[in-house]
């Protein structure tokens, strides 16, 4: 069997095991979100919190309450990095210094997972376990709680009530993502992932008469339990510098397509959340299908591209294997590429730096496109619910009528909000990139020269601001200037958007449903899906073409 | 005014109880648990499959090495590896690529460079190494630096080197590699692979057996 054919086998196996759990998957969640029930330790944090969770909560409430959260995990990861040098269970290792963590506060608690730190030597079991693995959880959390209340905003009608923050919160928390990280987390230590607190401490090395070698140094770490949420909740940060290329994180071709399913998993099911709670699940699948068409369409173009090879490096070796691994080979590392940037995830199983000029262009479209194919848990589906109604205002135009999704009217205040949505990121992207540029010393910190060099900019602040987290990792991001314009981007990219989807959902449960007529658009049929991808691809082209002709569509070209 | 000042401590007040009780959950209880059952079902694995040889451990099967001499077979290129820069107290290996570019000539030029490399090491008095028989994952750095497999090309590549340097016979050192290559998970996941710590510790028993 030729490695292109083994390629188009993983890919099958890896949507084959997807549509299995689509269904229980989604169905879960959804009854997650509606039921009455408290479980008993969910009755302690909410004690705890002092929160009644059963009171209902209007946009802005809900909002107050993300903003409260996520302001308190950002200090709170600050603080515990600034002091790692005096905890205990830190390896001896110092404290960070405070660009790093204020950096890194902010990349963890907003679902980004952007590194300027390596950390085999940088952080101590307490900072990985008890800090960064925290708002592994808690950031994607966040993240499904939002996309429920935008949900809540289709389904309910003539009020203002989204549900309760602290109750969507807890219950994301202990009824979803523990259980599934914990089952994953076994999985893959029987892979081979380490799962440990031993500290730093000497290896053997196999050892003859003329080697150089000595004995190796290795952390131990609570890895299988960081890396199941790391992929599950499409964080993406790594344990170790290499990420999801480590063999202590990432062992086996097994574990590799395994890790890739994690990243899908909630982000595909959760269409069927979606559609559960609307009442209609043939509106879940219009969503599935536009994800699922643009993820395939990259997968292929990945997979076409970098089995070919081209670039004058690649030629002389004979194939795409630099900053790959021989145990995944290029057809695996392709899937991995594309579901880590179509999501928020941001792991890498490969180096994408290194990828072909258009395969590491496509992985910065696949970021540029909203990471909503299938997206970020919970940001996946409020991105491409965002895009669903501009698409649906979009046909409205075309015929003249005033456009309707899911029984509810799109006027003048839910397309500005909507419009808003859509252009903080790339503001963001594009105007720190040419600052960054045009600036005398950034620019130092690239790697590579040329094209690429720019492309190292441009796939910063796209992953910062699209909360990816990935990189062309030769950029040298641990300076003030970078510390500060990421961490910049990652907040205003994950919040503002937040306050946009939430005055949506707010404005759109305040509405009395619109009966359907024959006139309705059918945003269940698959000629919605066809407007929705040529929406999403149409508005990311009209709005990064440019920047991406200088930068990977140059390389590409030329090679 | 001062009614949104006590609002706001409140509402902060309430996020960090739910973070502090959300930390016992994920960070405390969850970390314990899988840990637990690691180190109960799994504990070679969850510890880091340590290798043995001669009774002493001399490395996991799944961390590459670098430093064999050319009597033992090579592993891929490392030149993304780093050493620590940060709490230096340690002899930290930093895991990583070189995240050059494919167009940037220093990547070609090192690609070419090892090829070379390759082709002179590996040619023997009655085999000659074609540039064209050397496999991408023999001249290019692995994502971790640490891939601990070679392809089963670059390994036959080498058996004639490391059969002349150590007196066996090219069949008995084809059969190890061999023996050592591992296939497709289920016959279709990932890319065939040998592993050089493996294969490297089998050599030393098959020579020291001669």
């Amino acid at each position: 069997m030729g490695p292109v054919l083994a390629g188009v086998l993983q890919l099958l196996a890896l949507v084959a095991a997807l549509a299995l759990a689509y269904v229980p998957a989604g169905t879960y969640m959804a009854r997650v979100y509606s039921s009455k029930r408290h479980l008993r330790v969910e009755r302690w944090a909410y004690r705890a919190i002092g929160a009644d969770p059963d009171t209902e909560m209007t946009w802005t409430a809900y909002l107050r309450g993300v903003l409260a959260f996520s302001a308190v995990g950002v200090l709170f990861l600050y603080l515990l990095m600034r002091l790692q040098g005096v905890l205990p269970g830190s390896l001896g290792f110092a404290s960070v210094d405070p660009a790093q963590s204020f950096n890194t506060a902010v990349s963890f608690v907003t679902n980004t997972n952007w590194q300027s730190y390596y950390g085999e030597q940088t952080m101590g079991h307490v900072v990985q376990t008890a800090g960064l693995a925290v708002q592994n959880f808690l950031s994607a959390a966040v993240g499904m709680a939002v996309a429920v209340a935008l949900v809540r905003g289709f389904a309910r009608a003539r009020t203002g009530d989204l549900g309760n923050f602290w109750a969507d919160l807890v219950r994301g928390t202990v009824r979803i993502l523990v259980p599934a990280a914990a089952i994953a987390a076994v999985v893959l230590v029987a892979c081979g992932v380490i799962q440990n607190f031993s500290g730093i401490h000497e290896v053997g090395q196999f050892f003859n008469g003329h080697s150089t070698g000595g004995p190796q140094q290795w952390n131990g770490g609570a890895v299988a339990s960081q890396e199941a949420i790391k992929e599950l909740g499409t964080n993406g940060g790594g344990y170790f510098n290499a990420n999801s290329a480590h063999p202590f994180e990432n062992p086996t071709p097994f574990s590799n397509l395994f890790e890739i399913f994690l990243i899908l998993l909630i982000p595909f099911s959760l269409t069927r959340t979606f559609g559960v709670l609307v009442g209609n699940v043939r509106q879940g699948h219009a969503i599935l299908a536009t994800m699922f068409t643009i993820w395939l369409g990259f997968v292929a173009l990945m997979m076409w591209t970098e089995f070919a090879h081209h670039g004058p490096a690649l030629q002389a070796a004979g194939g795409a294997m630099e900053g790959k691994e021989v145990r995944f080979g290029v057809g695996s590392s392709s899937v991995f590429a594309v579901s880590t940037t179509l999501t928020s995830t941001g792991a890498v199983d490969s180096f994408h730096s290194s990828f072909t000029g258009l395969g590491g262009g496509l992985t910065l479209l696949s970021m540029m496109l909203g990471e909503i194919a299938p997206g970020g848990t919970g940001s996946g589906l409020y991105g491409m619910l965002i895009l669903a109604v501009i698409a649906v205002f979009v046909a409205g135009l075309m015929v003249g009528r005033t456009p309707e999704y899911l029984g509810k009217k799109i006027g003048a205040r839910e397309m500005k909000l909507a419009a808003c949505y859509i252009l903080i990121t790339p503001a963001l992207v594009l105007v720190l990139t040419a600052a960054s540029v045009a600036l005398p010393t950034p620019p130092h910190s690239t790697l590579n020269p040329g094209a690429h060099g720019f492309s190292e900019i441009l796939y910063a602040f796209t992953s910062a601001a699209n909360n990816n987290g990935s990189a062309f990792a030769g950029l040298n991001a641990n300076t003030d200037w970078f510390n500060t314009t990421t961490a910049l981007a990652m907040l205003l990219g994950r919040f503002l958007p937040m306050v946009f989807v939430l005055a949506l959902a707010g404005s759109l449960a305040g509405q009395r449903p619109v009966p359907v007529t024959a006139g309705t658009l059918r945003t269940e049929k698959p000629l919605f899906t066809g407007l929705l991808v040529g929406a999403v691809l149409i508005i990311t082209g009209l709005t990064y073409f440019p920047a991406l002709a200088l930068g990977p569509l140059a390389e590409g070209l030329a090679s | 005014m001062n009614n949104s000042v006590t609002n706001t401590a409140r509402l902060l007040g309430a996020g960090l109880r739910a973070l502090l009780v959300l930390t016992l959950v994920t960070g405390v209880l969850y970390p314990l648990a899988v840990t637990g059952i690691a180190q109960g079902l799994f504990p070679g694995k969850a510890n880091g499959s340590e290798v043995r040889a001669d009774g002493q451990v001399v490395g996991s099967s799944l961390i590459g090495q670098q430093g064999y001499s050319l009597d033992y077979f090579q592993p891929r290129p490392a030149n993304g590896l780093g050493e620590n820069t940060a709490n230096t107290q340690y002899k930290l290996i930093l895991s990583g690529a070189t995240n050059l570019s494919a167009d940037n000539r220093k990547l070609v030029e090192s690609v070419r460079a090892a090829k070379a490399e390759v082709v002179r090491e590996n040619s023997t008095a009655g085999y000659r190494v074609k540039p064209d028989d050397v496999p991408a994952d023999a001249v290019t750095s692995s994502g971790s630096g640490l891939d601990p497999d070679i392809s089963p090309r670059y390994a036959a590549l080498q058996v004639h080197r490391v059969a002349a340097r150590n007196h066996l016979s090219v069949t008995e050192v084809r059969r190890l590699v061999d023996r050592h290559t591992e296939g497709r998970t289920l016959g279709f996941m990932g890319d065939p692979r040998v592993n050089v710590l493996a294969l490297n510790i089998a050599l030393r028993e098959l020579v020291a057996k001669h």
